[in-house]
Formats: structure tokens, sequence, C-alpha cells
């Protein structure tokens, strides 16, 4: 075994091959960039180096610096996570030259498998089922029928070219054939002045699922059933899950056995993932095979009972692997949400900065969390954006899914914006939960983008009973304040009036022996919680379920965050809720006419001035956050009224920066 | 006997009707609720006490001896909030258009005159047209005889303003005399002269709300402390600030139950400091980690953001807390923010509540606009503010604490209680780079040297040690302590007696 493993990575996955070192009791060493000074991983490795400036290309992706920090620490062997150098195969024959190992598969592995038309070929070669179709340029309409036809429908004609849609057309018959082929062509031709067409199966309702492998140096691979990672955004892998919703036995082995075939033909002597497309027929095709530990490699863990990066060290290490084939269960099920530092409701541009709260959900049998981060660290621009991994184990994947949705419920972070309450609503949808997806789930599901979690009817009841009782507490304690002349004045009211949606309902709040019952509706929720005001997340037993509930105090009324749902709720004692009738509705500004700044940071220069025409597209500012300049353009034409900020001005998010008429 | 009895029903029910039922509509149609409405929400419920509920003036000029309603246009009288006593007038705009009559002064004068001689809060509600014209001068005597008493009762009992419709002329000047001002968005506004005097006198043209609504007097004149949405938010705002007061000058701040460990300590404030010196980072995550619960009634969060001013609890009784906001302006003092914290630092002194000051200053903003608006006097303010305040006083330097500014925040040698310092500390004359400009003048192109010396001046003084060896800093504490130590500290003084030399009254320069 290995003396010393350096582990040429950062963030959650640093720290995730760190726990497994310790576990087996060998040392490890963390790199870090400027950036990484303080970073989670630094902390918990045995040792550190300095491996140079924040851009990972001046310090993470420079062998040279992570083999000299190898050799002066003495670290015998090199865990390279994913990403980075982590399929590079000039790093791993470096490696293999200086006598350090390479905690992955051989070079020859790398080489061949990073390679898209090799790796497709060598699949070819070992039986593996590739994606059929027609490299060659097809002449005319006729051939298209007959390629069609040999391909068998539903065909896809695409423009070599092509790009966005454009010069793309699937058919699903002879007579479209010949059309599609036609306007293809035409659209080819006027888009990208390239008329060249090509013809490839089209994969109706495709879902992304791959197959884990584990090999060692004595040629022995094995597969460790399959994850689906259907759910993606612009190709990023979102919601990940083991094993699939969709594959029947048959189609596993099948998959399986062709995934070891691949293996073996590489010499594949680590862990590895091969990923195909699969449609709702259970066809599969081959898509590529990723020679690394994959970011969702937890949910096999989970369903397998496999530690993946201690079977790395020990296939790296010579050992022969200690499980076979026939020893590899499915056992329940796992389901893995990434966190990213994000702003769903603008698009989900990154959102960087200062981590100011941090409260993860509690590890337990059903729940892991994999991060890097802790309260108080920077999300900085120079890396992923991803926070963490929750992932949930269930007996089903039922049970998998409201586990999960309980922890992104009781995840608490402030300070940068997150995907959480997308998560929650992708995966609280009926759809999901039928298993009916595929990798365009979220375009289908979200087509004008995330505006914000539905509030579903449980939800409803579940928020009103917790602002009650909030409320309750809060109006209870203010009357224990010193000083009172009449000890028996509280504005406590036996009748709560909510208004939650823009509808009132009334509320009673008792106190029981076990907590509190809030009667609404006719229904009792009775509320066991240990809460107390200063916490921000409200985690109580309602009615016997566990619920988590982030609690905000705006200056009128509450702000509730639950199952991905966000509600101003107001309690109100029966007369102020009569008087608040009479507040006046504000019409939010037409934000429209004004620019607002997308991000908190500095004004660098302002490039029109008042009384200016702005043509749509027009450069107006630029804004400097984090050390990147942006330049904010206009978004039609118009003119400049009124410009409310100058160059040095530091800007908040929303901050009207210039108003056009 | 009976029936005299359901008379004075009668007529109680007949002066709740203010100025009737279509000027009572109209009020609501505008966004505002009554005089009696307000009080309603203000006060404990079934906990007001009215006073003068049958006054009516006494003018009889342009036949105004035929109009007259009970009450004269405003709501006096005591209530509690959370069971404490507070007094509390409200003009009702329903009756003569809220506007001040000479009985109508004599109300308000009455209700000040009890909450002084009983130690309460004075909250006086502002929805008012003007003065009474039909009166001439005796309405404006009555104006005059209000500002006595907001001037007598200042430092006696707190006194907190709500601007909930016009209130124009002389009659801002109660307002501007009393501790806080709260407006409301979109239908309040406060100003000297109006748009149509501005538009003869100056030619300026301007509306209401851009003379002197809730933004302008948030943001800045700094007129205004606060603004919020409308009456309902801004009366339950109002009720919060109260829970942070004393009832009077006499008292200590008042505690209430807590679910805060005065001992919890924040690892995360470790690392609040940036690496890079001229990053700025958010004070207000200091203060939020440090006070009970996260929980902060900021004053002025508006105007001058560059200081951070306002009330949090330790161990769930009142403190004041000031500091420099290094994420505007980093965090120098200029004119408006010497005003703003030097205004509040005297709040504290008057009601007995301890001040906490955060320290991340590297100067006064240079430049003439300041020197032109006398920063020299706004900057003795502030100075001046806490040398007198004998108040505990505890500060912790968090970053910069140069030149002249150290001293003004707080330091030790204005008798600060307890000054401690974060390892990031530098406190010193200036920043090195340009304190190396000055010594080493006569190597300015010797950039080598000048580096070599600013990175010996930084090391000896960049830090907290030089003045911690004078006892300038009585400590230098992990950030993650922070709460711990000031919640120790403030136990520790409160019994703290510090008298200042006999005098009539100060002479602060204003």
């Amino acid at each position: 075994m290995f003396n010393k493993i350096l582990i040429a990575n950062r963030g959650e996955i640093a720290c995730r091959v760190i726990k497994t070192a310790k576990k087996m009791g060998i040392p490890t060493v963390a790199v870090y960039s400027d950036a990484d000074v303080d970073a989670l991983h630094v902390r918990m490795a045995d040792e550190k180096v300095h491996i140079g400036p924040s851009p990972a290309i001046e310090s993470y992706l420079v062998i040279d610096k992570i083999i000299d920090a190898a050799i002066r620490t003495g670290a015998d062997a090199i865990h390279p996570g994913y990403g980075f150098l982590s399929e590079n195969a000039e790093f791993c024959k470096r490696l293999e030259k200086e006598g350090i190992t390479f905690i992955g598969p051989g070079t020859q592995a790398i080489e061949v498998m990073g390679d898209k038309i090799s790796s497709k070929k060598l699949a070819e070669k070992a039986g593996v089922n590739t994606i059929p179709g027609h490299l060659d340029v097809i002449k005319d309409a006729e051939e298209a029928v007959k390629v069609a036809n040999n391909i068998g429908y539903p065909v896809m004609l695409k423009a070599s070219a092509g790009g966005g849609g454009k010069g793309m057309r699937v058919v699903y018959n002879d007579a479209e054939a010949s059309e599609g082929f036609n306007s293809a062509v035409h659209e080819a031709k006027s888009s990208f002045g390239d008329d060249r067409v090509f013809a490839e199966k089209f994969i109706e309702n495709p879902r992304h699922i791959e197959i884990q492998v584990l090999g060692d140096k004595h040629g022995n691979v094995i597969y460790l059933a399959e994850r689906e990672c259907s759910i993606q955004r612009r190709h990023q892998k979102v919601i990940e899950e083991a094993p699939s919703s969709l594959l029947t036995m048959e189609t596993r082995v099948s998959m399986g056995t062709q995934s070891i075939a691949l293996s073996k033909a590489v010499d594949y002597s680590s862990a590895g993932t091969v990923e195909f497309i699969v449609d709702k027929d259970q066809n599969f095709y081959f898509l590529e095979m990723n020679t690394r530990l994959q970011v969702e490699h937890p949910v096999t863990e989970l369903v397998t009972g496999v530690d993946l990066v201690e079977q790395m060290i020990r296939s790296a290490a010579g050992e022969p692997l200690n499980i076979k084939q026939e020893d590899v269960m499915v056992n329940g099920w796992a389901i893995e949400a990434r966190v990213y530092a994000e702003d769903p409701l603008r698009g989900f541009l990154p959102s960087i900065g200062r981590i100011t709260d941090y409260i993860p959900p509690e590890e337990n049998e059903h729940i892991r969390v994999d991060s890097g981060i802790f309260e108080g660290c920077d999300i900085s621009i120079y890396y992923d954006p991803m926070i963490s991994k929750v992932i949930s184990y269930g007996e089903d994947r039922d049970q998998a899914i409201d586990k999960l949705r309980l922890a992104l419920d009781e995840y608490y972070i402030r300070g940068v914006g997150h995907n959480i309450a997308f998560l929650s609503d992708v995966l609280k949808s009926p759809r999901f939960r039928s298993g009916d997806i595929s990798t365009k789930y979220i375009e289908e599901e979200y087509k004008d983008g995330f505006t914000g979690g539905t509030l579903s009817l449980e939800a409803w009841n579940v928020m009103v009973a917790v602002a009650v009782t909030v409320h309750s507490c809060e109006v209870g304690r203010q009357s224990t304040i010193s000083g009172r002349m009449n000890e028996n004045a509280s504005s406590f009211s036996e009748t709560w009036h909510v208004l939650i949606e823009g509808e009132i309902q009334t509320a009673n709040f008792l106190m029981t022996n076990e907590g509190c019952n809030v009667i609404t509706g006719g229904i009792i929720y009775s509320v066991e919680t240990l809460w107390v005001p200063g916490n921000p997340v409200f985690s109580a037993k309602i009615n016997g379920d566990q619920v988590h509930v982030e609690v905000t105090y705006l200056a009128d009324g509450y702000l509730l965050t639950y199952d991905g749902a966000s509600e101003i709720i107001h309690v109100r004692g029966k007369r102020e809720m009569e008087l608040s009738a009479l507040m006046p509705v504000k019409v939010p500004k037409d934000m429209s006419k004004y620019l607002q700044c997308p991000m908190p940071g500095l004004m660098v220069s302002v490039d029109v001035r008042e009384g200016d025409n702005v043509s749509m597209g027009q450069p107006l500012c630029v804004v400097e956050a984090m050390k990147m300049e942006n330049v904010l353009r206009a978004e039609r034409d118009g003119t400049v009224v009124k410009i409310c900020a100058a160059a040095g001005d530091s800007l908040a998010v929303d901050e009207i920066i210039m108003e056009f008429e | 006997m009976q029936d005299i009895l359901d008379k004075l029903e009668e007529r109680r029910e007949s002066a709740r009707k203010g100025g009737g039922e279509a000027r009572i509509n109209a009020q609501h149609s505008k966004g505002k609720l009554t005089a009696r409405e307000r009080i309603e929400l203000l006060v404990d419920e079934g906990s007001f006490e009215e006073y003068d509920m049958f006054k009516e003036h006494r003018s009889i000029d342009f036949g105004m001896e035929k109009h007259k309603i009970a009450g004269d246009g405003v709501v006096i009288g005591s209530g509690t909030v959370n069971g404490r006593l507070i007094f509390v007038y409200s003009q009702d705009f329903t009756v003569f258009g809220g506007s001040l009559s000479e009985t109508h002064a004599e109300k308000i004068c009455k209700i000040m005159h009890m909450a002084m001689k009983s130690g309460a809060p004075i909250i006086g509600i502002n929805d008012s047209g003007g003065a009474r014209i039909q009166e001439g001068v005796a309405a404006l005597a009555g104006y005059a005889d209000v500002f006595q008493m907001n001037i007598l009762a200042s430092g006696v009992v707190p006194q907190i303003s709500l601007i909930m419709g016009p209130c124009a002329g002389g009659a801002v000047y109660s307002p501007a005399m009393t501790d806080f001002i709260f407006m409301v968005q979109d239908s309040s506004y406060m100003f000297v002269t109006g748009p149509d005097v501005v538009k003869t006198v100056t030619n300026e043209v301007v509306t209401q709300e851009e003379l002197g609504g809730a933004t302008t007097h948030t943001v800045k004149s700094g007129v205004a402390d606060n603004a919020y949405e409308n009456d309902l938010e801004a009366i339950k705002q109002t009720r919060r600030l109260i829970d942070f007061m004393p009832l009077n000058n006499r008292e200590k701040p008042p505690t209430r139950q807590v679910f805060d460990d005065h001992k919890r300590e924040e690892e995360s404030l470790d690392s609040l400091i940036p690496d890079n010196p001229n990053k700025p980072y958010d004070m207000h995550e200091l203060i939020r980690k440090t006070v009970d619960e996260g929980d902060f009634f900021e004053i002025q969060p508006s105007f001058a953001k560059n200081i951070i001013t306002g009330f949090g609890r330790v161990e769930g009784s009142t403190v004041g807390f000031v500091a420099n906001q290094p994420m505007v302006l980093a965090g120098c003092l200029d004119n408006d923010a010497s005003r703003k914290a030097a205004r509040f630092v005297r709040y504290c002194d008057c009601f007995n509540i301890p001040i906490v000051t955060f320290v991340d200053v590297p100067g006064f903003l240079p430049g003439t606009a300041q020197e032109y608006n006398g920063i020299i006097k706004h900057g003795a303010k502030l100075l001046f503010a806490y040398g007198e305040a004998t108040v505990p006083k505890i500060t912790v330097i968090t970053r910069k604490a140069y030149g002249g500014a150290y001293d003004v925040m707080a330091s030790k040698h204005l008798r600060g209680d307890l000054n401690f310092a974060w390892p990031t500390a530098e406190i010193a004359v200036m920043g090195a780079e340009g304190a190396v400009k000055i010594i080493f003048r006569e190597d300015a192109k010797d950039e080598k040297k000048l580096a070599a010396k600013t990175q010996e001046y930084s090391d000896k003084f960049a830090n907290p040690f030089v003045a911690a060896r004078r006892g300038y800093i009585d400590d230098v504490i992990m950030p993650h302590a922070t709460r711990r130590r000031i919640s120790r500290g403030l136990r520790m003084l409160k019994n703290k007696e510090l008298k200042n030399p006999w005098k009539k009254h100060d002479n602060i320069p204003l």
C-alpha cells in the first residue's frame, strides 16, 4: 500500500478522497492555489503544498508543480479526482517516469478513450452498441430514403455545419425523409453556406444512463450497475440516481457486459464510467467512456456499498479486486442533487462570494453530503461553482426522493445564490416521481426558465402551521420584556388570521404537553419542535411528519421557504387583518425602463450620457464584479433620461443604474 | 340615571367618528388609516386610554364657531406596547385636515407633559395640513408650545415621530427635534416650503415626493430614520423599536427573554477579513453574528451607508451599535456619517444604552466637498459625542484604524471602557504606502527601496500589538470570540459609574 497520497484536486472531491485515505490509514497531501489557502481540503489533509496563483491553468493544471509537490512531500501516489488532470495522458506518463503511481487507469486507456473517434471505433470492435448512422455525405433525396431505411426510423438528418436546430430534420417515414432532406439541405445552405447533410439514428426522449466499471491490474473488470443522469441543464448534470427507473434486468446485464468488454479491450484497471444513451424501448448506444471517478459516484456507492475511492486506491496499489461480479448487489435507491452557487431566477447565472451562513443537512443513514465548503468561505470565480452534492438513500425510489427533498429543505445557505429551490421543484414533480424523464426534461418542464417553485396544498398547510407557531412564539416572548405596567397585556390572539397567496384563513394556536397545536380549516396540526427565535430553519414534526422550513422575518410578515416554494405569510389579529385590507396595493415599478445592476459590483465606466439615444445591444456601462468586467448592454432601443450611478460607485444587486424613455 | 350614563357613550361614539364617514373613506382611499386606527395598531389591544376626547377649539373667526368637532383634530392618550407604558398623540386628518389649532396644540403639550412626568416614551403620529389659518397667530403659538415641549422632553423620554401624511412648514420642526422619524412611502412628505413656493422663489420645478418624500429624507437628507411601505408596517416597526428603548432617562434599557447563548462562537468570523486589505466586506455580518438571534434594528440604513448605526441586544438587553462599513466609501468618515453616528451615540448616552463600536476606518474622506461643508466641525461632533458619553463603551477594531479617525471611533483615549482588536487590526497614523512616501520622500524614485520600507512599516505598524503594548488596546481577541467577549464586557460594566463635570450643558460643535 502507498505511504502517502497526494490529491491533485480541490473542493468536495479532494475532501472525499482524503476521507477514504484517512479511513485506510494513509497520510494525505493537499495542494492549493492562492484562492484556496483556507479551503476545507487543505484543513483536512495531513500536509499541504502551495502550487501557485488562483487560476487553475497556473496551479491545479500545472503538471510540474503537482509532481514537485509529490516529490517534496514524499507522496508515492496521486489521486487526480475529476476534472483538472484526471484524464490527462501526459500527466500519467510523467508520473510513470517519476515512479509515482497514478490512481486511475493506464495511460493507454486514457488516450484511447479521450478521443471520440478512436473510442467509438474501439467500442464497435468490442461489440458495444453505437448509434447507427451514415457518416458520408448524402447526395440526394433518393439516397436519403435508402440510408434512412438502413438505419431504421426515426432518423435525424443533420447539416454538417449545423447548430441551434438549424438544418436538422427528424423524419419518421420515406416521404418525410425525402422532403426533409431537401429542406435540410436548403436550410443548411442558406444558414451556413454549406449544404452537406448526414444521417443518424434519432433517439426519442433519450435518457443518459451510465455503467460504473471497476478494474484491477490483474485483468479483472466488474460493473457496479448503472446510474441515470438524465436530468441535465445545458448538458450539466443536475440530478443523478442509481439504479435507473427505466432499465430491465436484461438491459442492465447487457449494458454491463458490453461495458466490461470495452474496459477489457483497453486493459482498464481502475474505476471508470461507460456512458450510454438509451431510448424508451431499452435500446442503448455507447456515447463515451470517462476514465476517472465521476462527480455522481456516490449514488453507486450507496446502493452497492462499495467505496469506489478505496477500490481505486487498492487497484492502483496492485491489489486484485476483492469483489466478484456475482457479489455485486444493488440495494435500495440513491439520488444525488448537485447544489450550485447560481441564481436560478436569473437564468442560472453563477453567484459567487462569501458563504455567510451555512447549515448543511444532518448526515445519517439516509443522507450524505459531499462538500468542500464551510461557513465563512468564499465561492470564487476561478473554479466550478458547485457548493456540494446531497445524496439520499432510500429503500425504494419514492423514499429516496422524499429523503432528498427533506434534506434540501433543511439546507440553509446565505451569502450566495443557490439552486436548492429549483432542485426541490424538480424532485417534487409528479412527472419526475413517475420516472418519465429524459435529457430534455428541464427544457420541457421549464420552457420559460425557472420562475420559483409552485406551492402544493400540503406545503400551504405546513407553511400556515409554521407561520402561526413562529408568530405565537415571538408574540409570547415579547411580553417577557421588563418594566411592564400592564402584566396582562399581550398581542397574543386565540385566533390568528393568516394571509397567504391573497387568501385569509383563521388559525387557532394552542399549547399542548408535546408542543403545540395549530387548528386551521378544521384540521389539527400538532407541531412538535425545538425551534426557538433566531433559528433560520424551523424544524418540526407536524402530525408526525418531519419538516424543515426556512423562516425569514420581514418588516411585516414572514417569508417562508419550503419544498422549493417561497411565500410571504402574514399572521395577524382580527382587527389588524381588517385594517391591513385598507393598505394600498402597490404596483411594482415597471423595471423594463431601467437598467439594473445584475450583480453586486463596482462601476468601472458609464459609456453613455443623459439624453443619448441608444440602440439595442449598445454597451451602456461596465460593472466589475469579482475582478471580472461585465459589459451591460441596452436591451432595446431608447433614450437615456437619467443616469443614477457614476464610475467608482459600488452597486448592489438590482440597483438602478440608468433610466430610459 | 342610566340615561345619563348612556349619554356619555353617545358622546364618545360621536367623538370617535372624527370628521365623519365621508372623510374617513377619503382617508382610506388614500391608503391611509385614521388617527384612531393607527393608535389601535400601535398599542396593545384594549390598552388605550384617551384623554381630552371632548376638547373643542375656541375660535370664533371666519365661521369657525359653527364648526366644532370633539377632539379638535388630534387624539391623545396612553396605552401599552407589550405591556409597557407609552403616550401617544395622533393627528386626525379627517377633522379640519388635521390642522393645528391652539387647542389641538394644548392637547399635544398635555400628553407630552404627562409622558415626561410619568417617564414614558411619547409617540407622535403626524398627519396634518398645517396651522389652522383661521386662528392666525394662536396656531403659531401652539406650534411653538409643542416645540418647547419637544425640547424639554429631549433626553428625558424617548420621542418617536411617525410621518403618515403631510407635514409641512413650521410643523416639521416638532418631529425634527424628536429622537426618531419614520415615514411612509408614497403617502408622507416633509418640507419647510412646498413645491409652489419653491417654484415662485427659485423657479425650481419639483414634486412633493422629490422635495420631501420618504426616499428623499431617508436617502438624501437624512432627516428621517427609516421609511416603510405602509402605515401598518411603519407602526409594527415602531413597536419593535419601542421594545429596545428604556422608558426614560432614569431607567436601564429593558431586558427580555433570549434564546441565544451569550458564549456563542462564530468560527466564520475568523475569515471575515479578506486577505487583500483593499477588499471590502460587509460589516453587517459581524453585527448580525454578535447580537442576540441576529436581530438588529438599523437606524438610517439608507443614509450615509459608510457608517452603520442601530440597536441590537446582548443577553436580552439593548445595546447601540456603531460600525464603519468598508463596503461604502471604504468605511471613511465623511460629513454625513459623522453627523449620523454622533446623533446616535448621543441618543444612546441619553438613555443609558451601552455602545459597541466596530472599527474599520481608513480615515476621514478627503476633498473640497468635505472641507467646504465643514468636515472639521462635523467630524468633531462624533468625537465630542463619544468623548462625553458615560455609558459603557466597548470597541473592537477589526481592520484599519488610521489617523484621527482612530481617535474618534471610541478609542481608549476617549474613555473607552474595553478596547479590543482583532489580530487583523492595523492601528497606525496611516497606511504603510502613504507613510513610506512621506518618510522617505527623497527616495521617491527608488521603487525597490520604497517597497522594502513599505514592508518594514507594514510589519512594524500594521498590527494591533504596537497599540496593545501601550495599553491603548486592552486585549487582542479572536474574531470568533467577539460575542462572548462583548457580552462579558457588558456584564462587567453593568454598574459602571462615570460622571462628567457639572455644567449647564456642553457646547457641542453644532
